[in-house]
């Protein structure tokens, strides 16, 4: 093999005095960096290979192991870091795109750092959730204008299909083919145990999943795998992904290696192909072509599921929210730059879109400034770390958050970036049985319905803490917040005030 | 310092309330004395009164009162009125020179119906017109603040302690069948006379105590219809709410209550199906107009009123009842000041809607 300019990421750092020789590195490593050297008789690494999953230092009996960043240093400069110089020569040697997976590593602004939340002193007070009720609850759906009333003059309660969830939190689209079946029938299981609701993704939904169907969201994307009529109904609701954050303007690619036997029945595509979704739909040009595709969807299930238009945050998302809430949509969903993907080109996913922050505050904004708030819901997603956050963007406006990154943290995942590569050590972003097995979705399962039942604990103690003992009551509630560290033309667009006004 | 409007100011506060169901007249005098022994609830930054049936002899004109900085705005504000209401009677409203009110801003009232041709021409209804007009008036006229604009009430407030702007107005000299009264106890105030209460819209008027918590959730919600916190307080946007959900929405008084100090998703479960079916409904699609946090609310309008807690009750409110009157009030302090010899002494619970209406108004409805 000719010799690479790349040169190794990270270190591994073995403890020979510590190290057993029981091997559990080699056998867990799908990477193949540890073995055995016979005449040495001690175990080695080739670092080359290394994606930093931590999964060997996470499973060594005897702590002997550490991954770190390998402190070789190419000659420092502060135009040509080492990271591009190195993926220069990645594209010298191999002519390709750069891919990546998870969301933008960089050190793009974070405005949920900059905003700060609110509590009541004196003159009002802070409500205790361990002694009075706190309300999480949410509707998704669209809300008509007037009511009606019957002729007996009571209320017309009818209402088109919402969503309801017990906290304003959902887990994101991730599909059944970039991510394994026991991470799916973990986030299934969780989202029905906690009444919330999970998204297949663009790559249908396993026959064993179909159980799960009052909890799922089922997507159709531009590949439209998987999608069949019996599909589109086992959902609680129907997304149309026009877009994601990690990418937008571009489709999707599933590597043939990642179609399995079984992925290629749900997906409905032949086994070992790669599996490409197109960048746009191309039954959809235009906004009105749209509108078709909304209409169809709900004719096909027969006006029983909530339609939700999934798009990427982009420059101009305010007028595109627009112009989907007046598309028949029920609920737009809106994935910001710094959202995730199992795999994605490293150009577009680093430097394509707007931050989730500033794409909300103005897509609220601009909703209410016509007047068609209450026509959508609002769900946003693209880097949710936390109950903070999952609270700052319902005061900017949010109706509830999608979740996917911190879902699969949860899951054991360690954010290696590798899931294009499909050998995924954490049994997540990977089809190889022997990988997946490694994924218990019992206690996958816990851990999700832990993370979800902390993250709403938090919320509502942050509620009290504001005097607020409803979910709704927040909701665009943005005296809630100040900033801190942000300019006046990012208040003016948040539209908060600073700390301290 | 900035006027109220261009900063939020919360504040704490004492309210009161008398209505006669058979329309008996009362004077003003009577709910002025209510607010003697909750003097210490105000803190002498804001103070005022709503009197209904006070016009009878106009009782067919909007009565606008409207406080003016200067004979520029005056002049300003009279030009725009006469382009869309014919005037039937323009005046200065009275007062008597005490030394506690001071500042004292031009204060008029105009008694005046909306031009038929500009009403076509918008197509709106009568209510609507003048609505859009006050609103237009408050947010681009400089100087101007219409404070009160329905028919056959009125709404008298400034800056000082409620008894003394009780006198001030020579409210003695008023009768009226229901009257609202507010002290204030502002955190901080400019001393703007525009940002005491009571706050009223066409013939509702709102006098309240609390500090809402979702204040911004309420307001960017309802100015999606036309209308326009300009004052950044409560009671404003409360009043807006009523407005939006009973004359625009045509909610009833109990069903607006469940819209605002909706019951607790479990509460709402263990109601009757019927009940509860109808109370989801109102909190799935008016989510934004819930409102959290303290207060306690007395919503005056010709016919009766409403008198209603936030959902946990964290403000006191107390009502009673003597034949055909109906006293409400922050203490029962208060009530016995108008009335010692009351009865059916009554808290109602957080959320609960205590709903008084004429005889008369009943018998229309």
């Amino acid at each position: 093999m000719p010799i690479s300019l790349v040169t190794p990421e990270f270190e591994v750092l073995r403890d020979q005095t510590r190290c057993i020789k029981c091997r559990v590195c080699e056998r867990q490593c799908a990477n193949k960096v540890h073995h055995l050297d016979p005449d040495l008789g001690v175990m080695v690494s080739d670092e080359a290979s290394c994606v930093d999953c931590q999964r060997c230092v996470t499973l060594c009996p005897t702590h002997a192991l550490k991954i770190r960043v390998n402190e070789n240093q190419f000659r420092p400069n502060a135009n040509w870091s080492q990271q591009t110089i190195k993926e220069i020569y990645k594209q010298a040697e191999t002519g390709g795109m750069l891919l990546s997976s998870m969301g933008n590593p960089n050190p793009l602004p974070n405005y949920w750092d900059h905003l700060l939340i609110n509590a009541s002193q004196v003159t009002n007070p802070s409500i205790d959730p361990l002694r009075e009720p706190m309300e999480t609850k949410v509707f998704l759906g669209k809300k008509p204008r007037s009511i009606k009333r019957l002729p007996d003059g009571s209320i017309d309660t009818s209402l088109t299909p919402q969503l309801e969830l017990s906290m304003p939190l959902m887990f994101s689209a991730m599909s059944y083919g970039a991510i394994s079946y026991n991470a799916h029938e973990s986030l299934a299981r969780a989202a029905t145990e906690l009444g919330i609701y999970y998204n297949t993704g663009e790559g249908g939904l396993h026959e064993d999943f179909y159980k799960y169907g009052p909890n799922t969201i089922v997507q159709v994307a531009s590949g439209r795998f998987g999608v069949h009529e019996a599909y589109l109904n086992a959902g609680a609701a129907i997304e149309i992904k026009m877009g994601q954050g990690a990418k937008p303007g571009i489709g999707g690619h599933l590597p043939g290696a990642k179609i399995t036997e079984a992925v290629s029945r749900t997906r409905m595509i032949p086994k070992g192909t790669d599996a490409i979704s197109p960048a746009p739909h191309h039954d959809i040009y235009s906004i009105e072509d749209l509108r078709q595709l909304v209409y169809s969807l709900k004719e096909a299930t027969n006006y029983t599921k909530p339609v939700i238009v999934k798009v990427a945050a982009v420059h101009n998302i305010a007028a595109i929210a627009s112009g989907i809430a007046r598309s028949g949509a029920d609920i737009i969903a809106i994935d910001g730059i710094r959202g995730g993907t199992g795999a994605a080109p490293t150009r577009i996913r680093d430097n394509v879109g707007i931050p989730i922050e500033l794409a909300l505050a103005s897509v609220d904004q601009r909703l209410r400034d016509e007047g068609v708030r209450n026509d959508v819901s609002l769900v946003v997603g693209g880097s949710i770390r936390s109950a903070a956050d999952v609270v700052k963007a319902v005061a900017l406006g949010a109706d509830a958050c999608y979740i996917g990154t911190a879902a699969l943290v949860a899951l054991g995942c360690h954010l290696c970036r590798s899931c294009q590569t499909g050998k995924c050590n954490w049994g997540i972003a990977t089809q190889q049985p022997e990988l997946v097995k490694r994924l218990n979705t019992d206690i996958g399962t816990q851990h999700l319905v832990n993370l979800m039942t902390a993250w709403q604990h938090e919320i509502k103690e942050m509620m009290g803490g504001m005097g607020i003992n409803s979910i709704e009551a927040l909701r665009g509630n943005r005296l809630m917040l100040r900033g801190v560290g942000l300019s006046e033309k990012e208040l003016e667009i948040l539209g908060v005030s600073y700390a301290g006004e | 310092m900035e006027l109220e409007g261009q900063v939020r100011i919360p504040s704490g506060c004492a309210i009161s309330a008398v209505v006669s169901k058979d329309l008996r007249p009362i004077s003003g005098e009577t709910v002025i004395k209510s607010m003697i022994p909750m003097h210490d609830r105000s803190n002498g930054l804001g103070g005022g009164f709503a009197g209904y049936g006070i016009y009878p002899d106009y009782k067919d004109f909007y009565a606008f009162h409207i406080f003016y900085d200067s004979r520029k705005a005056q002049e300003e504000c009279e030009k725009y009125l006469k382009d869309h209401f014919e005037i039937v009677q323009a005046e200065t409203i009275p007062t008597r020179k005490i030394p506690e009110i001071n500042d004292v801003p031009l204060i008029w009232r105009y008694f005046i119906i909306p031009l038929t041709s500009q009403m076509l021409r918008l197509q709106v209804d009568e209510k609507e017109y003048t609505a859009r007009c006050v609103m237009y008036i408050n947010v681009h006229l400089d100087g101007a603040f219409v404070f009160s604009s329905g028919k056959n009430m009125g709404i008298f407030k400034a800056v000082g302690f409620p008894e003394d702007v009780g006198r001030f107005y020579q409210l003695d000299d008023y009768e009226g069948y229901e009257w609202t009264a507010h002290g204030r106890y502002p955190t901080n105030t400019p001393g703007w006379w525009g940002g005491a209460h009571p706050f009223g819209l066409l013939d509702y008027s709102v006098v309240h105590n609390g500090e809402i918590s979702s204040y911004d959730a309420n307001r960017r919600f309802i100015e999606m219809f036309g209308y326009k916190c300009t004052l950044q307080t409560d009671t404003e946007v409360i009043t807006y709410i009523a407005d939006y959900l009973l004359r625009k929405q045509k909610l009833s008084l109990k069903e607006m209550s469940s819209v605002i100090a909706a019951s607790f998703w479990d509460t709402i479960d263990h109601k009757d199906p019927q009940e509860a079916k109808v109370q989801t409904y109102l909190r799935k699609i008016y989510s934004s107009l819930l409102i959290t946090g303290p207060f306690s609310i007395i919503l005056g309008f010709n016919g009766g009123l409403m008198a209603l807690n936030d959902r946990l009750k964290l403000r006191s409110m107390v009502t009673a009842r003597k034949g055909n009157t109906v006293y409400i009030a922050s203490e029962e302090a208060a009530i016995r000041a108008m009335e010692p010899d009351v009865t059916n002494l009554y808290a109602p619970a957080g959320g609960e809607p205590f709903i008084v209406l004429t005889d008369e108004y009943e018998k229309e409805v």
